[in-house]
């Protein structure tokens, strides 16, 4: 069973021992019939005996090692009750046909408000009045939910700046005041997003040393010695022989894969993979086919298909295939499934490239991304890439792979030979924040941080499904998605967490199937105990209102059920 | 059709159905007797309940059809039109049926030359398939070049500090206004730093555009002044996510040829239809615009969104776009310019307002001027500035912007100082302007390279002139031209060689070293720097002349 390992762990000490004081009793009064953490027990008895009764339940309520169990059943997707799934269709038929209604009524008498659709003395309009219909009549009447403009850092908390409309969403004006909220949004996974402590106080020496930019492409003048260092610890982190840095994560995707991939080879794509994997694919020129989301039957019966048929009409042999997967799934909060995809490799021979940009950091008993978390050695997949924009606080993506595949992208990837390479003081960041996680500062913080993000994302994600919600995702991922189903919700769950000093993030059509718009949170170790059931009461009481509670688990609890016993069982 | 008809209409269907039923039963009871069973009602009271239950359902369905209103009207109408020309009834019938296969038929494919394929050789075919590597080893040159590249120790600068412990003169780097040297730049972004970390933590639309992208922004449409800026996080990506969140499939744009590979790379990615001109031609860009027109009339096609897209400066040229001309052209022919003017904002105009302050042009003719931050505006990052429309537009439709993270707002902070920096000393483009004159004077008595690009731009390149020079293919070409920046290295000048990804360029591209003029030198460094460099190319040059 992989639960905490208790070494030397008595010594460390919550940061706000304030915020556990009211679990404590709790526990204490439920201890003998707990018999869930039995391993944990024995874990810890072998490996640490002076330690009290008491600090064992402070350490073990608060963390929790991201591991993949052997229990573990994995994810499947619940349906609502056929009710919820015909009233959200329904709600966009209405929406759609009001949407063409006051169209056909304003195109004959507000026809000022549509001349940017319609052709102007010559000119095309510049978005057709097809693609603008879903921005136009059902976005805009959200727009209050998008682009929340903020202010400071974006860690616990978030400051958000209040703006008012006037016009039904199409203007925004700032009021001059701010809101503080609890951070709900913010890819914030290991709370590295902090203006003092041992990064920002790196990243100022930095600054004075380094200046700002480097104000050229990595191949002509924009490498220093900072650019090597950080690349060599990224290597060993990752567990690969080399990696190298492009300055945005996006680009990472989109100018790696058409220097790895062309005309002729094969690009297998899962159906959920994001924008920037997309982008990068159609510009390689390869040909790309997708298979159902983290479905391997799916996969294979593909995989069987293209190698037997080859390329289409001359059915000559593919180059070579190259298949694409995410470590965690931004939108779905699931984890692929890694080691069947390594099993399929070694049959199939295609080639692995995994997407850890919400994984790295975020997975794994040393924070090494989705094959720590398997256990997999880090060999079987060829190509990791990443992004620093999430765990670490920073900016920037990278690749990592063996030293050939390294050298040989590093001369014919666009971002090093066209785009500026990426900035020292970002570069900073990223070396200190690793470095902690490594524990190569020499503390215990950076596996304080990993455990206490695998205990909050397991708590929060538990306990929500106790609740009744309808949760997507394995258990262990830090991205949360609730679903919310009818479109009418979307706004009201992101409006009632506003009021209620709580940022989220709702995500609706296009960017999920149309069906199954949803609220996604985005668990950080610096997220207290509290605020967690700060969070879990807030939304059974939204869940209450909205009737979200709509999963057909037969054992929910009440919230009070779920703060008392809430970390049983986890 | 007689009145009797519609009278039977009713009881008809449900007559019809009924006969149909036992003719059936008749069918069956023959064919079972055929093979020599015995049919009997009682011994098989199953079949005989069978034939009731279907005889009932039928008639019940015949009645409630005549109770829907208007099924007589159809079934009257069916009826006429068989009598009239039975054969459409039949023709109607197989289209019914042909509409349903097709429905149900979910295996479709577009490609017809799929082979079906046993198991087995399935599986053989798995076996015997060999992939290529995923990325070869690289050649020993691709090594070499490598090894060449200069590793900076510490910051970049005007002269900056090389692994191997010299301090060199730097004409590589894009840093034209000198920021990298200012002091005040540095403290603003620490202090930036106090209050907002570095990372933003999340793309713009989940809480990421903090109010200092909103700053810079506002700072810069004011400065170039536009109606409104879009903000993206990497320089290079941007132009490649601008395009194609307006250029669709059916749209069309027109294109120099000397435009960068960012562009390239948008134009690709939105399959709109393309033409290039010749690079820097008006008259070669009027021929096609008056090409496409023609079409236009011959086909009668429906219109759609057209571009001109190029540079202000070219990356790959030097020389400098000639914007009024390319404004009348696009009005005449209602084109929408999209003008990358990477290289031009801050070093071009007499504010540094890029192209259309240097030819004192309303930049809200230009539909959309792109842009990167991490030149001349010593930072990072890229923006897109036009019309509320175009910028509103692309926040939800521009795929760098939407689905990648914001810029980390201590590089958003340092983007907007430079601005104010440069609005605060109007000299500094003058300066660049004026090193850039001397550079180019030194330089213009070397008999065995070209200088491109045009006097008032402070990029350009050195071409080997193949008239003096014999060496013809590219690779030759990068070797000498490294020879020279090695040897310019050794006397104290850092250059680079411009790098392409000569396979995917569309078009060739000479080899060339690109120099960068910056503000920070004075003049008599920049003429000793010249005077080095001209002396480092005849000597490295001089037996290679044909
Ligand atoms: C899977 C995946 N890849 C790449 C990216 C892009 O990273 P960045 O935000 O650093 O550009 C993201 C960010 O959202 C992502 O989710």
């Amino acid at each position: 069973m992989a639960k905490v390992s208790h070494t030397k762990r008595s010594s460390i000490i919550p940061e706000n021992s304030s915020d556990y004081s009211v679990s404590d009793n709790v526990i204490i009064d439920n201890n003998n019939n707990n018999n869930n953490n039995k391993s944990v027990e024995d874990d810890s008895n072998n490996e640490n005996n002076n330690v009290t009764h008491k600090e064992q339940d402070v350490d073990r309520k608060h963390r929790y090692v991201s591991k993949r169990r052997d229990d573990d059943p994995g994810w499947v997707e619940e349906v609502p009750p056929y009710y919820f799934l015909f009233t959200t269709y329904f709600s966009y038929l209405v929406l759609i046909c009001f949407g063409h209604i006051r169209d056909f009524f304003g195109k004959r008498f507000r026809s000022n408000n549509y001349q940017h659709l319609k052709e102007q003395n010559g000119y095309a309009p510049l978005n057709s009045d097809f693609d603008n219909f879903y921005v136009r009549r059902l976005k805009l009447r959200i727009n209050d939910c998008f682009n929340r403009p903020v202010t400071g850092v974006p860690g616990r908390k978030i400051t958000l700046l209040e703006r008012e409309t006037k016009d039904y969403c199409k203007t925004f004006q700032l009021t001059g005041k701010t809101k503080e909220c609890l951070n709900l949004s913010s890819y914030n996974y290991l709370g590295f997003a902090q203006a003092d402590g041992p990064c920002a106080d790196a990243v100022e020496q930095v600054v004075r040393k380094y200046g700002i930019s480097m104000c050229s492409p990595r191949l002509e003048v924009g490498t220093s010695d900072l650019h090597l260092q950080v690349e060599s610890l990224v290597a060993r982190f990752v567990g690969k022989k080399a990696a190298m840095i492009i300055s945005m994560g996006y680009a990472t995707n989109s100018t790696t894969l058409p220097a790895l991939v062309s005309k002729g080879c094969l690009i297998i794509s899962d159906e959920f993979n994001h924008s920037s994997l997309v982008f990068g694919s159609r510009l390689s020129g390869a040909f790309i086919r997708v298979f159902k989301h983290n479905n391997m039957e799916d996969l294979e019966s593909l995989l069987k298909e293209c190698i037997s048929q080859g390329q289409p009409r001359t059915h000559r042999p593919w180059k070579k295939i190259l298949l694409l997967v995410e470590g965690i799934y931004s939108m779905e909060g699931s984890i692929c499934n890694l080691p069947k995809i390594i099993e399929l490799k070694r049959k199939y021979k295609f080639y692995l490239y995994v997407d850890e940009a919400h994984s790295i950091g975020a997975l794994g008993p040393r924070g090494r991304g989705v094959c720590d978390y398997y256990g997999v050695d880090p060999e079987d997949v060829d190509i990791m890439m990443g992004t620093f924009t999430k765990s670490f606080g920073a900016a920037g993506g990278y690749i990592a792979a063996n030293q050939d595949v390294i050298d040989h992208l590093r001369i014919i990837n666009h971002s090093s030979i066209y785009a500026e390479s990426i900035t020292p003081l970002v570069l900073q960041q990223i070396y200190t924040s690793m470095s902690i996680i490594m524990g190569e500062d020499g503390t215990n913080e950076g596996q304080s941080r990993l455990e206490h993000l695998a205990f909050n994302a397991r708590y929060l994600s538990t306990n929500l499904r106790r609740l009744g919600f309808i949760i997507y995702g394995d258990r262990d991922s830090p991205i949360i998605p609730l679903l919310l189903f009818n479109p009418a919700k979307i706004p009201a769950f992101s409006r009632e967490c506003l009021k209620r000093n709580m940022a989220v993030v709702v995500v609706a059509y296009p960017a999920t199937p149309m069906i199954s718009s949803r609220a996604r949170f985005c668990i950080s170790a610096a997220h207290t105990r509290q605020d967690l059931d700060e969070i879990l009461k807030t939304c059974n009481e939204i869940g209450d209102i909205l009737q979200l509670k709509l999963s057909n688990n037969p054992k929910k609890l009440t919230i009070e059920e779920v703060l008392k016993y809430g970390e049983h069982g986890l | 059709m007689s009145l009797k008809n519609v009278n039977y209409v009713e009881s008809g269907i449900s007559m019809t159905l009924k006969a149909r039923c036992w003719r059936l039963r008749a069918f069956m009871t023959k064919h079972h007797r055929n093979k020599e069973f015995k049919m009997d009602n009682t011994a098989y009271p199953a079949l005989n309940e069978l034939f009731v239950f279907l005889n009932t359902t039928l008639t019940n369905i015949s009645i409630f059809y005549s109770r829907i209103p208007g099924s007589g009207i159809l079934l009257k109408y069916i009826k006429n039109s068989h009598q009239n020309d039975p054969f459409r009834t039949v023709l109607e019938v197989m289209l019914l049926v042909f509409g349903i296969i097709y429905l149900y038929k979910n295996k479709y494919r577009t490609d017809n030359s799929f082979i079906e394929l046993t198991p087995k050789e399935i599986e053989d075919l798995v076996e015997e398939w060999q992939p290529d590597p995923l990325l070869p080893k690289i050649t020993e040159e691709q090594k070499r070049e490598l090894d060449k590249v200069p590793i900076i120790n510490g910051s970049t600068g005007p002269r900056v500090k090389l692994m191997n412990g010299k301090t060199v003169m730097n004409l590589g780097n894009f840093d034209f206004l000198g920021f990298s040297i200012n002091e005040h730049l540095k403290e603003k972004a620490i202090e930036t730093l106090r209050h907002y970390g570095v990372g933003s933590c999340g793309p713009p639309g989940f809480y990421g555009t903090i109010d200092v992208h909103t700053e810079f922004e506002r700072t810069l449409s004011e400065f170039l002044g536009t109606e409104g800026t879009i903000l993206y996080s990497q320089g290079f990506s941007t132009i490649g996510s601008a395009i194609p969140s307006f250029c669709k499939r059916g749209d069309i744009i027109v294109a120099d040829e000397g435009c960068n590979f960012a562009i390239q790379k948008g134009i690709q990615i939105s399959r709109s239809s393309i033409k290039w001109y010749k690079h820097n031609d008006m008259k070669d860009l009027e021929k096609i615009l008056q090409k496409i027109k023609d079409e236009d009339i011959e086909t009668g096609r429906r219109l759609t969104r057209r571009f001109i897209v190029t540079e202000g400066i070219f990356e790959n040229y030097g020389d400098i776009s000639p914007l009024p001309k390319l404004i009348e052209l696009k009005k005449k022919f209602k084109y929408r310019l999209i003008l990358d003017e990477t290289f031009s904002i801050g070093t071009l105009g007499k504010r540094g307002a890029g192209l259309t302050d240097y030819f004192d042009v309303n930049p809200q003719e230009v539909d959309m001027i792109v842009g990167s931050m991490c030149h001349a505006l010593h930072s990072s990052g890229g923006f897109c500035s036009g019309s509320f429309e175009i910028t509103d537009y692309q926040r939800i439709s521009g795929p760098a912007y939407v689905f990648s993270a914001a810029l980390p707002a201590m590089l958003a902070v340092c983007a907007t100082e430079s601005l104010l920096h440069l609005s605060r000393n109007p000299y500094l483009p003058a300066t660049i302007l004026s090193n850039t004159k001397s550079f180019k004077n030194a330089l213009s008595h070397v008999k065995y390279i070209k200088v491109e690009g045009s006097l008032d731009s402070p990029i350009f390149h050195l071409r080997l002139n193949d008239d003096v020079i014999k060496v013809d293919s590219s690779d030759e070409k990068d070797k000498l031209l490294q020879e020279i920046v090695d040897e310019a290295m050794n006397n104290g000048i850092l250059l680079t060689r411009a790098k392409y990804l000569r396979s995917q360029e569309i078009f060739d591209v000479e080899p060339s070293i690109r120099i960068c003029i910056t503000a920070s030198f004075t003049k008599k460094e920049i003429e000793k720097a010249a005077s080095t460099i001209k002396n480092v190319v005849n000597k490295v040059l001089k037996n290679k002349i044909r």
